[in-house]
């Protein structure tokens, strides 16, 4: 295992991790501040995606694609957030956990409808395709880097959205108390719309960056949708931070235990048991993070008690 | 969701096949076909049954019954139960997934109905548990890998990085390849079912020393990984079974995927009158060209109907026999049925390129002619 070969899965990692970030980072928003367990987030993701590489198919301009993929997730999410969601807030979660799920099949054979079942094409643009050269000879595609730095400057203005202006403001009394900031004459119902298109439109985004390097096709969402609730309850509920942290932890855990385990195994055992038994652990990796991050934080990492 | 048409194709122009069977025999066949219409794999289902259709299309003789089993095998199973109890049918068809096969197929069997498999074909279904009822008219799982390995060391490919989902059917391709390669694995990787991010394994192969990566990854698994290799820079030769590169996904990788080589029985420039017929007719019905999924359902259908032809579906051991015959005009040319009633068939060689705007295949050579399993050697019948 060379330097350079960690360092480059060091970077694939906090890639992954970064757009798992705009993944989790609705997610945990819309648990903080409504208490709404939404499994349709998975299919704002696949929105975003689809929207761009409809865009992009048409215009030719991946960023005219970005903008549509936020603006077609943002929608979609308030949509379902006037239609569905807003009837769902005083429901236990079970109840939540039906409705959202019902959604995503609403989604997917909508999707379907109107996509058809084949994938659809969605390139990088040609400006950032192909490798760059880094500082110690490392080749790593141009594209992922401007992900991860994508990645961080949402995380930068999330948190500055949160800390320092009055939206943010009411979306933390909103977390702390919602009965409260209502009788203070904030129109909590319009907040609520607010905080679940921002989400939305988060999840479109990642659809989108995502889509040009993987395939978009229907039910892409649901395996990324797991992933960020792991990252989540590893972060804590309704943390922005602990998302971000959750984020990375998982991306560098999940990347690096499929690089580094069978080697390591290898140590102990034969070359070829190892291989196995290696990519299978690695498989687990992430949740025995997970075991392990609330055996001793049972509310997570950033998680209040 | 649930899909469920009954296609009693009553065309006047049909007057032809189907009423010369008519006329025969007058036995008509209720064939019951599971396939995979919604969720992930949907667009493999589609494509066998749209090609199962189009060759059935103005047979009165031939009432079709389509269930979709979302890809579950537990789903597949009761719409089994359900078209053989209730749908009373002769024939079944359809299933898409190796694992499903397995859940369905020795149950159908077993109550002596005929199953003819239009794209699984498990080891354990060609070997001790093959059947005189099961006829499978794609492939042995193993028979595109195999041939892949014969073909890569013939031309002087020495080094492969190998690579496949961490599941049955991956680990069993990747034995099939090294089966028939004389060459130096140099290094064998297997992913997470469903991965979707491949630059962890994409540094591992510019790290090795092989001259050429082998991979299946079927369906988005191999979109992601294609697009992702082209961006990575990475220049060592790319090769595969077909699955990851069949008219379907071609569209959605795009340039990444030319130059790939890619092995399959079937290829929509194998040139013979009945593939030239089914192409255009496939393109003229659905606006798309056809898969191998497409071809494997029209040679199903085109099977079926050459044994209608000459005995009832009532009499088993007649109809058995009229099925081993394999009296029918593939669009993959020559094809017979091996003592396990799976394919004796060629394995062409394929190459990704661009024809016009259109990213499609190109036969290059025979990889493997007359390809049998090895599996045939267990089955008694």
């Amino acid at each position: 295992m060379s330097l350079i070969l960690l360092i480059e899965q060091v970077l694939s990692g906090l890639q992954f991790g970064v757009m798992l970030f705009l993944m989790a980072a609705g997610l945990t928003l819309i648990f903080g501040v409504m208490g709404l367990i939404n499994l349709a987030h998975g299919s704002l993701y696949m929105v975003g995606a689809f929207a761009a590489a409809a865009v992009a198919g048409w215009t030719g301009s991946f960023a005219l694609a970005l903008v549509a993929a936020l603006a077609a997730a943002a929608a979609a999410g308030a949509l379902v957030e006037l239609l569905v969601i807003r009837r769902l807030y005083e429901r236990d979660h079970l109840d939540q956990v039906l409705a959202t799920f019902a959604l995503i099949l609403i989604f997917s054979e909508g999707t379907r409808w109107l996509f058809g079942s084949f994938p659809l094409f969605l390139d990088v643009p040609a400006a950032l395709a192909g490798p760059v050269m880094l500082p110690g000879g490392i080749l790593y595609p141009l594209y992922r880097l401007v992900i991860i730095g994508v990645g961080l400057l949402v995380a930068l203005g999330l948190f500055w959205l949160i800390a320092k202006t009055r939206i943010g403001v009411q979306i933390r009394a909103g977390e702390a108390d919602r009965e409260m900031i209502a009788a203070l004459g904030v129109d909590i119902s319009k907040l609520y719309t607010l905080v679940f298109a921002l989400g939305a439109a988060l999840a479109g985004l990642a659809g989108a960056l995502v889509g040009a390097i993987q395939s978009v096709q229907v039910g892409m969402g649901e395996p990324v949708l797991i992933l960020a609730f792991v990252v989540i309850v590893i972060g804590g509920i309704g943390s922005i931070k602990g998302a971000l942290v959750g984020s990375l932890l998982v991306g560098l855990t999940d990347t690096l235990g499929g690089v580094l385990l069978p080697p390591l195994l290898g140590i102990f055992m034969q070359a070829s048991s190892a291989t196995s038994v290696g990519s299978a652990v690695a498989s687990m990796a992430i949740y025995i993070l997970m075991v392990g991050v609330l055996l001793f934080k049972p509310s997570g990492l950033f998680g209040g008690t | 969701m649930k899909l469920k048409s009954l296609i009693a194709a009553a065309s006047i122009a049909a007057l032809s096949a189907g009423m010369a069977y008519a006329e025969a025999h007058g036995g008509k066949v209720k064939v019951g076909m599971i396939t995979t219409l919604s969720g992930g794999g949907a667009g493999l289902g589609l494509d066998v049954r749209d090609g199962f259709v189009l060759a059935a299309k103005g047979n009165e003789n031939l009432e079709l019954v389509i269930e979709d089993d979302q890809r579950k095998p537990d789903i597949a199973v009761q719409l089994a139960d359900k078209l053989i109890q209730s749908e009373k049918v002769d024939v079944m068809t359809g299933i898409i997934w190796s694992n499903l096969a397995m859940a369905v197929v020795p149950a159908v069997t077993a109550q002596g109905k005929f199953y003819l498999s239009p794209n699984a074909g498990p080891s354990a279904l060609a070997g001790k548990g093959c059947s005189p009822f099961y006829f499978n008219v794609a492939w042995q799982n193993d028979a595109f890998y195999e041939a892949s390995g014969s073909w890569a060391s013939e031309n002087g490919i020495e080094k492969v990085f190998l690579m496949a989902p961490n599941y049955p059917a991956g680990t069993d391709g990747m034995t099939g390849f090294k089966r028939t390669f004389t060459g130096e694995v140099v290094d064998e990787v297997y992913t997470k079912l469903g991965q979707t991010d491949y630059a962890a394994e994409i540094a591992q192969i510019r790290a090795s020393d092989a001259d050429t990566v082998y991979f299946f990854l079927p369906g988005g698994m191999g979109i992601s990984f294609m697009k992702q290799y082209a961006g990575s820079g990475v220049d060592k030769k790319v090769m595969g079974p077909a699955f990851s590169f069949d008219q379907g996904i071609l569209g959605a990788i795009g340039d990444a995927a030319l130059g790939v080589k890619n092995t399959s029985h079937w290829s929509k420039d194998i040139d013979n009158e009945a593939n030239k017929k089914f192409v255009a007719d496939f393109q003229a019905e659905y606006g798309r060209l056809p898969s191998l999924y497409a071809a494997q359902g029209y040679d199903t259908a085109l099977l079926l109907q050459s044994a209608m032809g000459k005995a009832d579906v009532k009499d088993a051991a007649a109809f058995q026999a009229a099925l081993e015959e394999a009296d029918f005009a593939s669009v993959r040319g020559a094809f017979a049925f091996a003592p396990n009633h799976h394919p004796i068939q060629d394995i062409y060689m394929r190459e990704v390129v661009k024809e016009g705007d259109i990213v499609t295949n190109k036969i290059i050579g025979v990889a493997a002619s007359n390809h049998q399993d090895v599996y045939g050697a267990d089955c008694k019948m």
